[in-house]
């Protein structure tokens, strides 16, 4: 084999591929655009709209509670929510976001809790809408602590300590260090993003390699040359590859500058210190090498498996009407590794994209698990070199070279 | 020299079952001689001449190009020649130097005799106003002249043109012509294909009618005049297809 050949046509597939915009927006701009654009920017965003939506003062609607003046006071006298009027529409109101809940009071609320009798207070919400939660929040942590004193109370007049409503305290403690609780929050969405920007990334150099060359009249030029097709498979293989490894290194960069910008941000800025701790992601060389590694067959695959698919094809447009769907095949056991409680099994680790996506999401959590990482790799392995043969083979054929 | 042996070439059609594009045609091309392949569109003009530039595998047969087997030396094959046709277009995000330096290299030259063979030929075509500029930015007859650069580049013994004028503007076609006979008079083996009988007529040494994959008939001009008792070309020509095509319509 001579590697002088594949240089050549690298070279020249390279100096092409720089000239196509199309090409360095898919490689260059969207890995490193995309992680910043929806870490920084939209992180800020959500930190910056649930500061805002915490800051509002909510609009709570009081039904009922004319014969409970005291917790009818109490309520009024919270400065963080606006107690206005009952109306008949309150439901209304609430589901249109014109009140963010309503507090029902019920008949005789305060003379049954005088007689130790107990009542149901109602607080009436719009689930899911996140000022309507909060405004909800207020009212029942004023409801808790209206209970609790009364509960006091009544111990302090039978001469009873608090103890005994709590014989004992009991406490969550987290032992994990924070890079593997944000890690396990979020290293399937790095694993996802890598592996996704992996295969974007070889997409249009793929399609264009081949499937444009057949378009633009240039494959029987260089079919003319005294270069072997195995060369020329190679070469142009080698820059898909490239394309494709380009977009996970600069993904995975553009993650871990993104990430240490945001955690630094969010930490600088009033009150956002705890969301800081959830929000940093710290993604060291040894994670960045790690993730890049194990990405590096994955891309093998995918250069290989969408060259031999869209060497089939005539024109580009046909290459992507192909391809396209190629994206849901990678997408699907992607976001599978993402879902709750799918973890790395050695069974999961031969399943392809699933496997690479679960390691990732270990591997940014800090944990390594040298067996099954062996096993991803080689069997990554060989499924990238049984795409590449696959690919130099069909490089041979007239009837998918010369296709009409 | 090209020394045809009995070339074939099958394709399969869903639709139609096995095709023969070329079936058992024999023939020999000398040096500083053009051998023009005169047929109809399908007739099996391209199918055959790819073959020769090993483009193309043939089912059967096989063919000599300067001493090499295309079926069993093809790469061989490929650095001794230099084709040429309407199909085989420019890399448009490359320069035309940097165009026809690729081909080079891909011909094994290294960078010292690419750099003097390209300045001799950029200046014998006179490129040089244009050798900075992408192809994709090039006139036609610019581009013409690129794609004889790249087929000059490592100065092949044999030149093989398929349809190299279909489509061209006179000028550019006439661009062309000059070039091929530049190249018999220069001792090259020359095939070169058409369905323009005038272009035929200008040129070529040697013709041979080519009709559903079969060598109908060859000879030189004047053989062919004798043989059909016809002065032009294309009376002879008709002459020489009807029946085959007739038949050919019939089935």
């Amino acid at each position: 084999m001579s590697l002088r050949n594949v240089g050549i046509v690298y070279r020249k597939e390279l100096t092409e591929a720089l000239r196509d915009r199309r090409t360095v927006i898919s490689t260059i701009l969207v890995p490193l655009l995309l992680f910043p654009v929806l870490s920084v920017g939209f992180g800020s965003l959500a930190v910056a709209l649930v500061g805002k939506a915490k800051e509002e003062v909510p609009k709570v609607m009081l039904r009922g509670g004319g014969d409970s003046p005291e917790v009818v006071e109490g309520l009024k006298k919270l400065d963080k929510i606006e107690i206005v009027a009952e109306t008949p529409d309150w439901k209304d109101q609430i589901i249109n976001k014109e009140i963010r809940a309503a507090v029902e009071i019920p008949a005789g609320f305060q003379a049954d809790v005088a007689q130790q009798k107990s009542d149901t207070v109602h607080i009436y919400n719009y689930e899911g809408e996140m000022k309507s939660e909060f405004a909800s929040d207020k009212v029942e942590k004023y409801l808790k602590d209206y209970s609790d004193t009364l509960v006091k109370d009544r111990l302090a007049a039978k001469n009873l300590p608090v103890g005994v409503l709590k014989p004992f305290e009991f406490k969550r403690e987290n032992v994990a260090p924070p890079e593997k609780v944000s890690g396990a929050a979020f290293g399937g969405i790095i694993g996802y993003m890598v592996i996704l920007l992996c295969m974007t990334g070889a997409m249009y150099p793929a399609m264009d390699l081949t499937a444009g060359e057949k378009e633009r009249g240039t494959m029987e030029t260089i079919l003319s040359s005294p270069i072997s097709r195995m060369h020329l498979v190679l070469g142009k293989f080698f820059l898909i590859l490239t394309a494709a490894l380009g977009t996970a290194a600069l993904s995975v960069l553009s993650m871990g500058v993104s990430f240490s910008v945001l955690g630094h941000y969010t930490s600088q800025s009033a009150g956002g210190r705890e969301a800081a701790a959830g929000l940093i992601l710290k993604l060291g060389p040894k994670t960045v090498i790690s993730v890049f590694l194990m990405a590096l067959p994955i891309a093998v695959l995918f250069s290989a498996t969408l060259m031999t698919i869209a060497l089939f094809a005539k024109t580009y447009k046909e290459a992507q009407s192909y391809l396209t769907p190629m994206t849901f095949v990678v997408i699907i056991p992607a976001v599978a590794a993402m879902l709750p409680g799918v973890e790395l099994t050695p069974k999961l680790s031969l399943v392809p994209i699933l496997g690479t996506s679960l390691l990732c999401k270990e591997l940014v959590a800090g944990t390594y698990h040298w067996n099954l990482i062996a096993i991803i790799f080689a069997s990554n392995c060989v499924y990238a070199a049984v795409a590449l043969f696959l690919a130099i083979k069909m490089f041979q054929r007239e009837s998918v070279l010369f296709r009409s | 020299m090209i020394e045809a042996r009995g070339l074939s070439k099958r394709f399969h059609d869903k639709k139609r079952g096995e095709i023969r594009a070329v079936d058992n045609v024999s023939f020999t091309c000398q040096p500083g001689k053009i051998y023009g392949l005169l047929g109809a569109n399908g007739a099996g003009k391209t199918t055959t001449l790819r073959m020769l530039a090993t483009i193309l595998e043939p089912t059967d047969g096989t063919a000599i190009v300067c001493s090499y087997d295309v079926v069993e030396q093809p790469e061989k094959v490929r650095a001794n020649v230099g084709f040429l046709s309407t199909a085989t277009a420019l890399y448009r995000r490359l320069t035309a130097q940097e165009f026809v330096e690729y081909f080079g290299r891909l011909n094994g030259l290294d960078e010292a005799t690419l750099k003097k063979r390209v300045d001799d030929i950029f200046t014998r075509l006179d490129m040089n106003g244009f050798r900075d500029r992408r192809c994709d930015k090039l006139s036609t007859g610019m581009m013409q002249k690129t794609s004889i650069a790249r087929t000059l580049v490592h100065d092949p013994r044999v030149m093989i043109f398929d349809e190299p004028t279909n489509g061209l503007d006179i000028m550019t076609a006439r661009t062309i012509t000059a070039f091929i006979r530049e190249c018999r008079n220069n001792g090259k083996t020359v095939i070169f294909s058409t369905h323009i009988m005038s272009e035929v007529e200008k040129l070529c040494d040697t013709i041979g009618i080519i009709q559903s994959g079969k060598l109908l008939v060859e000879g030189s001009l004047p053989q062919l005049r004798d043989k059909y008792a016809e002065r032009e070309l294309e009376e002879i020509f008709v002459k020489v297809v009807t029946p085959h095509f007739v038949a050919e319509e019939a089935n």
